[in-house]
């Protein structure tokens, strides 16, 4: 049912998602980062906009509450929904579940990306069969043991030859019941991202973090557009290697860096699982850009004969590190300035992986 | 779900039982709705109708989150208008639905007698139909965006308005005549001159000299002291309203945020009373009379849910019910006066019973002459503090989390207090509308000894200056220092 608040719900989430009236980005609040529960549910809270008002910071004035404690127990918390002592019906803070199609479209809109368009076979399903089905017929060696004495039991009731006192069930032939399969359309997986990351020893804590926030988005932005995304990790220093998620996160190497190693074995994951003509591939490499400097001519050459032609997109992007020299960045943007599928970005601090993720998906490939 | 005629039977029997009992009530008027519609309802303060402003929405998006998500339910809802409007959850089983009408009777009563209702519009209803229509034409006028954002600025203030003056005039100006005219100026002031009887002796006790310099003294004086407002208003909106050169489509939203203002300030003021009221009511009819023996799980859990303790916060449900039946049971006992509170021997002051049986009575007359503020003033009492446990809790710096601070009557009955006074908001006052003889603004912060969030309190000077269009500035207490936050385009602090 339509309602008249519709109009002002709308203008609200509006505003929220920055789409109009961004002078009251300032007073949206709405808690910290998304953590992901369960397969895919984000949890957000509600977002509140709180008009300014002259106010006394509550940390002054405290409160007044009821229940056991001592005097000097804490409370708990940092006590921030506690701020409205004997007025009001108190405002919790609700947490709320959005899927990852919400927030990607979120995303989407709040960087203006152009939904990519699958390449080639966009809509091409796989058929399984999967042995779910219970069939009359069939070979002996898919008989199905509890389902044929269940059926016969329930003849031999139906019929009147059941005798409880001895409870004797014989199967004759029409009673079998054989496993059978059914088709199941399963879609085929589309897209392969394999992320790469430079995990020699002047990638700090606070890099790890910069890509791993870039990389989340990542992840649910091309998981709004493709229907499952495989994925693959690289880490390299000198030399490189596939890890699983969880190490690709918690490793911290020491070393040197030779970035073609990171090249060489992303090349090499590709041509074993995903053969370019069904899948969309993007790679993504994360350094600080501190490499050999003898290794920059390989890794563009390796970049450009073998990796590009194969793949959607190649993306790099450099956090700054105290010691990294960056010098891997001008060498990339010097050698591919013509190509459109090597993006390229820097990642200072928190607030530029929206820009970077802006660079990496605003050309829609 | 229940039929309608269920529902009107119910209430007829309930209000039946509520009259009985000594409530009296503008006729009551039932809606039954959907979650939807009573989030709807909510989130516009009880009326069916508002002007457009997003801040709705967001209301609306968090209440029908919280229900879609079984956090939270809005059984009733009720205003404060001549006949009541009462809207009921359709879903409400029949128990539900009785205690609802119940609480509701209470609620009613309270708006009917409580003097800080007395003043309000009873015809609010079509007053804000009214006040939507005229938004809407605005917006359809000057664009959408112009207005809204002209409601968010007046929202920003809508707090800085008296509500300690219940009844007011509000369409004529209080200072027209007084400070500004030139007659005053031609007013011989009047100067000291030494008393003397005899007219010869005049010149010689009061040279012409003198006089004339007294004379000069005085003019000056009084030139200094007539300030523009005469003196400070706390009904800041009601001097922008006067004075701020606005549009007059801006003068009327201005006007309508400011209405609106005053007609919810009474329920801000009176939240404990009037649920304690509410649930005074709702317990005494449904135990007494309304309650099948089948339903009474049912009722105490539902009740139970109402008045429940939440740790670090008062719930006025539960603080207002548990004081009134403080008072009625002290006022049945005698518990009160003078000679009560001379005793010295506390068990003998708590055995005490004349059987004066007067409290009900006496929460009667409390709802009637009584706001949140002089009730907790005057009815809490160091027992009853104990016993239910109130606590203050303050912020600590080092460990950075709020702890509980005092279980001592006063503070408690002090922070208590502080909360609920000028509904816990620093009192704002316009001190002069030509500061620096610039035509600027000057507010002023009443300090008492809490400082003001000065980052927020910047973002609010923006959005009066907005109104005032020439610079604002607000005089306001920073780390024990008196200073003067200033707004012309960008922010200044000067000591």
């Amino acid at each position: 049912m339509a309602q008249k608040i519709d109009a002002d719900a709308g203008r609200f989430r509006q505003i929220v998602r920055g789409k109009i009236k961004s002078q009251l980005k300032g007073y949206i609040s709405n808690g910290e980062m998304i953590g992901k529960k369960g397969r895919d549910l984000v949890s957000i809270p509600v977002p509140q906009i709180t008009l300014p008002q002259f106010r006394y910071g509550h940390k002054q004035t405290g409160g007044t509450g009821q229940g056991e404690g001592d005097v000097g127990q804490s409370m708990g918390g940092d006590g921030s929904e506690k701020g409205k002592a004997g007025q009001g019906a108190g405002q919790h803070m609700i947490e709320v579940d959005v899927t990852l199609d919400e927030l990607a479209e979120m995303l989407g809109e709040e960087l203006e990306l152009p939904k990519i368009e699958p390449k080639g076979k966009k809509n091409i399903t796989q058929q399984v069969d999967k042995y779910t089905g219970i069939s009359t017929t069939g070979p002996q060696s898919l008989r199905h043991f509890k389902r044929t004495y269940k059926q016969a039991l329930r003849r031999q009731v139906m019929s009147g030859t059941y005798e409880p006192t001895d409870p004797r069930v014989i199967p004759v032939k029409e009673d079998t019941r054989y496993r059978t399969w059914n088709t199941e359309n399963l879609p085929e997986a589309n897209a392969a991202i394999i992320y790469a990351m430079d995990v020699s020893g002047s990638m700090g804590d606070e890099q790890k973090e910069l890509v791993r926030i870039t990389a989340f988005w990542l992840d649910t932005w091309l998981k709004s557009q493709y229907k499952d995304v495989e994925r693959a990790y690289i880490i390299h220093d000198s030399t490189a290697r596939e890890v699983d998620e969880h190490t690709f996160y918690h490793t911290r190497e020491g070393g040197g860096t030779k970035i073609s190693s990171a090249f060489k074995a992303m090349n090499a994951v590709i041509d074993e699982r995903f053969p370019p003509s069904e899948w969309n591939i993007y790679c993504f490499h994360f350094s600080d850009g501190d490499n050999w400097e003898e290794d920059n001519d390989i890794c563009s050459t390796l970049l450009e004969e073998e990796m590009l032609p194969k793949i959607n997109q190649f993306c790099y992007g450099q956090v700054t590190s105290y010691w990294g020299s960056g010098q891997f960045l001008q060498e990339l943007k010097a050698d591919f300035s013509d190509e459109d599928k090597v993006v390229s970005c820097e990642i200072n601090d928190r607030d530029e992986v929206l820009g970077a993720l802006k660079t990496f998906l605003g050309k829609g490939r | 779900m229940l039929s309608s005629k269920q529902v009107r039977d119910a209430q007829e029997e309930i209000e039946g039982y509520a009259v009985a009992m000594g409530f009296d009530f503008f006729p009551i008027v039932y809606e039954m709705c959907s979650h939807e519609t009573i989030s709807e309802v909510a989130a516009y303060g009880g009326f069916p109708t508002r002007y457009p402003h997003w801040s709705f929405g967001m209301e609306y998006e968090r209440l029908a989150k919280g229900y879609g998500y079984g956090l939270q339910k809005i059984y009733e809802m009720v205003i404060n208008t001549d006949p009541v409007y009462a809207y009921l959850l359709d879903t409400n089983q029949m128990v539900d639905q009785q205690l609802v009408i119940a609480h509701v009777c209470g609620h009613a009563h309270f708006f009917k007698h409580n003097y800080m209702f007395s003043p309000t519009n009873r015809k609010m209803l079509d007053e804000m139909a009214n006040h939507a229509v005229r938004v809407r034409r605005y917006m359809s006028k000057y664009g959408v965006e112009t207005v809204e954002n002209f409601i968010d600025c007046c929202l920003t203030i809508d707090d800085l308005i008296d509500p300690h003056a219940p009844f007011i005039k509000r369409h004529d100006d209080p200072f027209v005549g007084k400070g500004g005219d030139e007659e005053d100026d031609e007013q011989e002031p009047v100067s000291q001159r030494l008393q003397g009887e005899r007219a010869y002796m005049r010149d010689f006790l009061n040279p012409p000299a003198w006089m004339e310099e007294q004379r000069k003294k005085a003019r000056a004086e009084a030139h200094e002291a007539r300030h523009f407002p005469p003196e400070p208003r706390k009904d800041v909106l009601e001097f922008l309203l006067h004075y701020a050169p606005l549009e007059s489509w801006q003068r009327d939203v201005l006007d309508i945020i400011r209405e609106e203002a005053y007609y919810f300030a009474p329920q801000g003021q009176t939240k404990i009373m009037n649920e304690g009221c509410a649930c005074w009511a709702h317990t005494r009819l449904m135990t007494k009379h309304i309650l099948n023996s089948k339903d009474v799980v049912d009722y105490a859990d539902h009740h139970s849910g109402t008045v429940a303790a939440h740790p670090g916060r008062i719930n006025p449900y539960r603080l207002g019910l548990a004081l009134l039946n403080d008072i009625e049971q002290r006022w049945n006992k005698g518990q009160f006066g003078r000679e009560w509170e001379k005793m010295d021997d506390w068990k003998a002051k708590k055995a005490f019973d004349n059987g004066a049986m007067l409290g009900k009575e006496k929460v009667f007359e409390i709802w009637q002459h009584y706001n949140d503020v002089s009730f907790i003033d005057e009815f809490l009492t160091p027992e009853f503090v104990a016993e239910h446990m109130l606590f203050g809790y303050d912020w600590n710096d080092e460990t950075e989390v709020y702890e509980i601070a005092t279980r001592d009557f006063q503070k408690v009955k002090d922070k208590l207090l502080f909360g609920l006074t000028n509904h816990g908001r620093p009192f704002i006052y316009v001190v002069d509308g030509n500061y620096g003889n610039r035509g600027e603004l000057l507010l002023q912060h009443r300090f008492e000894g809490t400082e003001l969030k000065i980052d927020e309190a910047a973002d609010v000077l923006r959005n009066v200056q907005t109104i005032w269009g020439r610079p604002v500035h607000l005089e306001t207490v920073q780390d024990e220092n008196t200073v003067i936050l200033s707004f012309d385009g960008q922010v200044k602090v000067k000591t």
